[in-house]
């Protein structure tokens, strides 16, 4: 019996489960994928938003502000990249301006600090990249920029190092209340079976799925597809903060920022879907993300994309978070609707959550809470020091296998043999980057796949992209060893 | 700190040709320095056959045209590094300083008077080509799919649909068929091949592997791994013709769709690249514009066959000991006060080689005819198919040589022999420009 399941290892399912793990309690996280960060948390604008999109007194508002504010600390003790570079709501027409002043009102409202409306020669002065088109733009200097994978995979860990157990390829098929018990079981599809006092539903795109199974009041969770182009380093300094457009005539706007990483960043689009996995991106999607983040920064080049990917939005049809028990169904936790601003708002969500399930399980705290987690040392930003050091602790980190981003095997080991450690290429490329840079993983996946046959012992044709299904290589092209060559070599 | 005269970045036909001919060139504190296990670079996954020709008068295969390099630079005692990544490459002075990584020698940094880039190239990955639809596994660049099926011995599908009629996507569709995969198709968009004709007859062709010109893919199915992709027909804009989609199932996507030389070093080094090579603007000499940085190979400019790239290799490993050779001449006279200028042949200016009509581009890219040996070889490639063409070129007004061509298309690398005395003999040179024509 457990005291909590969380279903879903996203950020906020495991961001929720660190939190938890500050309790004396007994807690497994179950996730349908081989790895964490597998949903959302991995397609997305990776901004950690200022906080004045949500209308006042919405838990989006809340949780934004409060998440928001708490980045510095937590980027430190959990060793993630974050950078607080600024953001900017871009007007372009004159007639928008009173929206513009609303949105500052209302980010005051909200408890946003530092924002202002900045017009004239002063918007070149912050941003020289942006449109002439421009009249003003909402200076917000709190915004900032993360790695989510990393974010997400150092919750994790750090859940994990304090007694946190995690389940992956666990697809929940079903939930029911156990008589006389005040306790719940979950099924898998593969017939396990698991008990738990409280149940938190972290489930992305299927929490209305699995809400649906206990508790009458419905929701109705709408994958809203988000495509993006990812472009080269080259392209990484073309500005400085992250911009975005007032929503106006032309739509919801396409953001334009920099990447932790020192790439840059533009989309998303926004399409309501009925398939909850169409992951796929489209020539429209693509082209118009192209042409409306050239609207903000004219320069943006097209021949400099690396990769584009499309996230799924997990949009509640009453636009804000649903947090806490349902009302219904007691023990049963939501963590439901957790579109944008969901990663700047998964750390107030996971600490708002662990307490009120903390206080209905009356759990004591531990006393023996590690509130840190070390990452895996990047070579590619070491000093030269910091680099011979990690040399002479370890030769294997001189040995380079990602050439585009400097990512060496000392990094890849490290990645697959921590705790909830990578077991595929994407696992890899998440926790290290490797893959990630220009070539897109043209020159390191032969090498990434022999590291993770031999550290896993794996057999190389289980080898995969993302886990069972995903398997890169077919067959063998020499035949095996026959006996008639066995029968050859006992002759000899 | 060890003074090199030469440090060779990449051990591939590139840098092997340059260090034996700097070596044989009379300079000796040379060092090679390879990413790879083994010295030959990319010819050692390509176990075909039609390498050597030209230089050999033989058809080998890519290991054995390798092997016949390395046991150059063995013999000649030429040093090299295996598994040492070049982190970077920065000026100290006149001196090049090079950062490199191995497991061996942990960080090193190395100090040369020159430097020959010879780091090759990549191939332009599925994020370049911007294909919409899903990232399943089984999308491979072909030469990564060569990899795996030819040096780690791994088949990366079954069903094969190839995009883009690069050589290696040609040489892949091959190989493939032998190795007992189904190649469906060879997808290319332009309206002719990027590859050598006698690999799309050798490669396609011989086993009926078809070829569709004017065509590409425009969606990539499957979640987890590729079970399909979307064919079509595109107009000549190269946009997609609507009603032409086409969809087939497979279970791999290999890409052979244009070769990027690999210049990130380079680039941070303040060498000045060109836009339509994305190589090193050179000089006859094979030279940048940074004085003692050489370039030759797939890192200058995308090579058709590896028989050029080692007789470019050779001419730039020549200029890097002639370099050499200069700046210790004159370190010598002026009693050891070492000066670039002084290396460098002379301060005239150098003619701009220019293009016209249908050439994209040419390396050299500048001439100074001084330095020039009696003849110096032009290679440049043409940006479309021409038959019946006349290739020239003009030192202002005055022909310096013309060639009649029955066809010139862009996946086959054209050359020009210029002679020195020819332009020395144009008062007031003002530029080359290499033309084409159609007769």
């Amino acid at each position: 019996m457990y005291d909590v399941v969380i279903i879903g290892a996203g950020v906020t399912g495991c961001a929720i489960a660190r939190e938890l793990s500050r309790y004396k309690l007994n807690i497994l996280v179950l996730e349908r994928e081989e790895d964490v960060c597998c949903g959302t948390s991995k397609a997305n604008s990776a901004i950690i938003h200022a906080g004045h999109d949500a209308a006042f007194g919405t838990l989006k508002a809340k949780m934004n502000v409060a998440g928001n504010a708490m980045m510095d600390e937590l980027a430190k003790d959990l060793d993630f990249p974050f950078v607080r570079n600024g953001s900017l709501v871009l007007c372009f027409d004159e007639d928008q301006l009173p929206q513009l002043q609303e949105l500052l009102e209302r980010g005051r409202q909200n408890g946003v600090p530092g924002l202002r409306i900045v017009t004239g020669p002063e918007m070149k002065e912050i941003e020289p990249a942006i449109s002439d088109e421009v009249k003003a733009f909402l200076f917000c200097p709190t915004g900032g920029i993360v790695c989510p994978f990393n974010m997400t995979v150092a919750y994790a860990e750090n859940a994990c190092e304090n007694g946190v157990s995690f389940r992956f390829h666990t697809n929940v098929s079903d939930i029911r209340p156990l008589p006389d018990c005040d306790c719940w079981q979950i099924l898998s599809d593969a017939g396990e079976t698991f008990e738990t006092r409280c149940i938190v539903n972290a489930a992305g795109v299927y929490a209305d799925v699995f809400n649906n199974m206990v508790s009458s009041r419905k929701l109705t969770i709408t994958p809203r597809r988000g495509e993006y182009q990812l472009l080269d380093k080259k392209a990484g300094s073309i500005v400085s903060h992250t911009i975005f457009q007032l929503p106006g005539k032309l739509g919801k706007g396409i953001l334009v920022t920099p990447t932790v990483h020192g790439n840059l960043l533009v989309g998303p689009t926004a399409e309501n879907l009925s398939d909850k996995e169409a992951l796929n991106t489209t020539q429209a999607g693509l082209d118009e993300v192209m042409t409306k983040g050239r609207l903000s920064v004219p320069s943006l080049p097209s021949n400099l994309t690396i990769t584009s990917f499309a996230g799924l939005r997990a949009s509640e049809a009453g636009k804000d978070f649903v947090l806490g028990e349902a009302e219904d169904a007691p023990g049963f936790f939501n963590c439901a609707g957790i579109e944008s601003p969901g990663l700047s708002s998964a750390p107030a969500i996971a600490v708002w959550l662990a307490g009120r399930i903390s206080e209905k399980l009356q759990a004591p705290k531990k006393e023996n809470f590690v509130k840190t987690r070390r990452g895996i040392p990047c070579v590619a930003q070491a000093s030269p020091e910091q680099l011979k050091e990690l040399l002479s602790l370890d030769p294997s980190y001189s040995n380079v296998i990602c050439r585009c981003e400097t990512v060496t095997e000392g990094e890849i080991v490290n990645a697959i043999r921590r705790p909830l450690g990578a077991r595929s290429l994407d696992g890899i490329k998440r926790r290290t980057r490797a893959g990630m840079g220009r070539c897109q993983a043209g020159f390191c996946s032969p090498k990434v796949m022999e590291i993770l046959e031999r550290e896993l012992s794996m057999n190389p044709l289980s080898v995969s992209k993302s886990g069972p299904g995903s398997e890169l290589l077919t067959q063998t092209t020499r035949a095996p060893h026959t006996t008639s060559g066995g029968k050859q070599n006992e002759t000899i | 700190m060890k003074r090199y005269d030469l440090i060779v970045i990449g051990g591939g036909p590139a840098g092997l040709a340059a260090a034996i001919s700097a070596k044989k060139e009379g300079i000796n504190e040379i060092l090679i320095l390879e990413r790879d296990n083994e010295l030959g670079g990319i010819l050692n996954q390509c176990i075909h056959n039609g390498f050597g020709l030209h230089t050999f008068k033989e058809e080998l295969t890519g290991p054995e045209y390798a092997a016949r390099f390395i046991a150059q630079a063995e013999e000649l005692e030429i040093p090299y590094k295996l598994q040492t990544m070049v982190l970077d490459i920065s000026m100290s002075g006149e001196d090049k300083l090079v950062t490199a990584m191995n497991r061996e020698d942990g960080l090193l940094r190395l100090t040369a008077k020159t430097v020959i880039l010879a780091m090759g190239c990549r191939e332009r990955p599925r994020g370049a080509l911007n294909i919409p639809g899903f990232r399943p596994a089984g999308i491979y660049t072909a030469g990564t799919a060569q990899r795996l099926v030819n040096m780690d011995g791994y088949m990366p599908g079954k069903e094969v649909v190839i995009l883009g009629s690069g050589d290696i996507g040609l040489i892949m569709a091959r190989r493939m068929t032998l190795e007992g995969a189904k190649v469906k198709v060879v997808a290319e968009l332009m309206p002719y091949s990027g590859g050598l004709q006698r690999n799309i007859v050798q490669c396609l062709e011989d086993f009926d592997i078809p070829l569709k010109l004017s065509h590409t893919v425009i969606d990539i199915h499957g979640k987890d791994r590729v079970t399909g992709i979307t064919l079509a027909q595109v107009g000549p804009d190269k946009k997609p013709i609507p009603g032409t989609e086409e969809e087939i199932p497979c279970d791999t996507l290999l890409l052979s769709c244009g070769l990027i030389p690999e210049n990130e070093l380079s680039d941070k080094l303040g060498v000045a690249l060109s836009g339509i090579t994305s190589g090193p603007v050179v000089n006859e000499s094979l030279e940048t514009n940074i004085p003692g940085v050489f370039a030759c190979g797939n890192v200058l400019h995308v090579h058709d066959l590896v028989d050029y790239v080692s007789e470019e290799a050779a001419r730039a490993g020549q200029h890097a000991a002639r370099y050499v050779q200069k700046l210790s001449g004159s370190a010598a006279e002026q009693s050891g006060a070492v000066s670039g200028k002084a290396a460098a042949a002379s301060d005239e200016a150098a003619i701009p080689v220019l293009t016209e009509g249908g050439v994209r581009y040419t390396v050299p890219q500048m001439i100074r005819p001084s330095c020039m040996d009696d003849t110096l070889l032009l290679r440049f490639r043409v940006g479309s198919v021409f038959t019946d063409c006349v290739i020239s070129a003009w030192l202002n007004d005055t022909c310096l040589v013309k060639m009649r061509k029955k066809k010139v298309a862009p996946g086959e690398m054209q050359q020009l022999m210029l002679k020195k005395a020819d332009i020395l003999a144009v008062l007031n040179p003002r530029n080359i420009t290499i033309k084409i024509e159609e007769a």
